[in-house]
């Protein structure tokens, strides 16, 4: 059962996941397989792009920042998914060697009208490097299951 | 990619398709998003998506590396031809993502994109900057994936 439904994601409430090591091999890795741009393969390319030097794709960002908030409550929650994203900014590049955290906080929350089950929370995440700068920040709506329907997943 | 100056708003890109399988939302998902109804049947099954359906990480993954393929495409084309290549990227964003319904395993998913909006940056004068929406619609003419990105593309002249 999970242990985390919609009711329990207050606007304003506030977390932290991590810390996670990101390395230049899997940010390589991850390029080579879903977003080879030179850019994000090769330090030369990466200082000669805007990126000044080697950087992950923006999209790693947003797969690690999944994984994180998968391991630091999703799977705890009762989810049902996301219908989608309002917003990604890529602020700064997420370079290798970064421990980045996750800094999450609930913006809203209201039940679904057209699912009396379902309760959608607005979140908004951004990815802090060891310095706390935010590299990129990220505005979505989960799908959560509410307590008393007892259904969930 | 062709330089920002020679972009017109309504261009469409097409590139192409990509299946995905049982295997592959399963790995994707394990790597990335391991929620049941990602990587199990029977928790798919159970969920309200009524089966294994693919993360939406992936199914925009699955377009990103379409799209990064076909601009290698094009821009050897326009090489073999002798025409000067623009750079593009990196990326501002990206909004506006919707996942209007599931990706099943065995769904085949055709994705394009039509140039929305191009302006000079005011930041990077050397730079344009294009908004394209991006879409993968399934073998039943049905949306999966919407987006809008914004990105530099290199102007005439900034090389």
């Amino acid at each position: 059962m999970p242990k985390l439904y919609w009711e329990d994601f207050a606007p304003g409430a506030v977390a932290v996941y991590g810390p996670r090591l990101v390395t230049r091999e899997e940010i390589v890795a991850f390029a080579a397989e879903f977003d080879p741009q030179p850019m994000h393969l090769d330090e030369a390319a990466g200082r000669a792009s805007l990126l000044g030097g080697l950087g992950a794709s923006g999209w790693h960002s947003c797969c690690l920042l999944m994984r994180m908030i998968a391991d630091g409550f999703v799977l705890d929650s009762s989810s049902m998914g996301s219908p989608g994203i309002d917003e990604v900014r890529w602020h700064k590049p997420l370079r290798p060697g970064t421990q980045i955290r996750i800094r999450s906080t609930v913006l809203e929350s209201r039940p679904s009208q057209s699912r009396p089950q379902m309760g959608l929370t607005k979140f908004r995440y951004e990815v802090l490097d060891d310095a706390g700068n935010c590299l990129t920040t990220m505005i979505t709506t989960a799908m959560l299951g509410r307590r008393e329907s007892g259904a969930a997943r | 990619m062709k330089f920002f100056e020679d972009i017109t708003v309504g261009d469409v890109y097409e590139y192409g398709r990509y299946t995905f399988t049982a295997d592959n939302i399963k790995a994707f998902a394990l790597r990335f998003d391991p929620q049941p109804f990602h990587i199990d049947e029977a928790a798919g099954a159970r969920s309200h998506f009524g089966a294994l359906c693919a993360s939406g990480w992936h199914t925009a993954m699955a377009w990103m590396r379409l799209m990064v393929d076909y601009r290698r495409r094009m821009d050897d084309a326009m090489r073999a031809r002798g025409e000067p290549v623009a750079g593009i990227g990196p990326a501002l964003g990206f909004r506006e993502l919707k996942w209007p319904r599931p990706v099943y395993a065995g769904d085949i998913v055709s994705y394009r994109s039509e140039v929305v909006d191009l302006r000079v940056s005011n930041s990077r004068p050397k730079s344009g900057l294009m908004s394209f929406r991006s879409t993968g619609v399934n073998q039943n003419g049905e949306p999966v994936l919407s987006l809008i990105s914004t990105t530099f593309v290199d102007r005439r002249g900034s090389a």
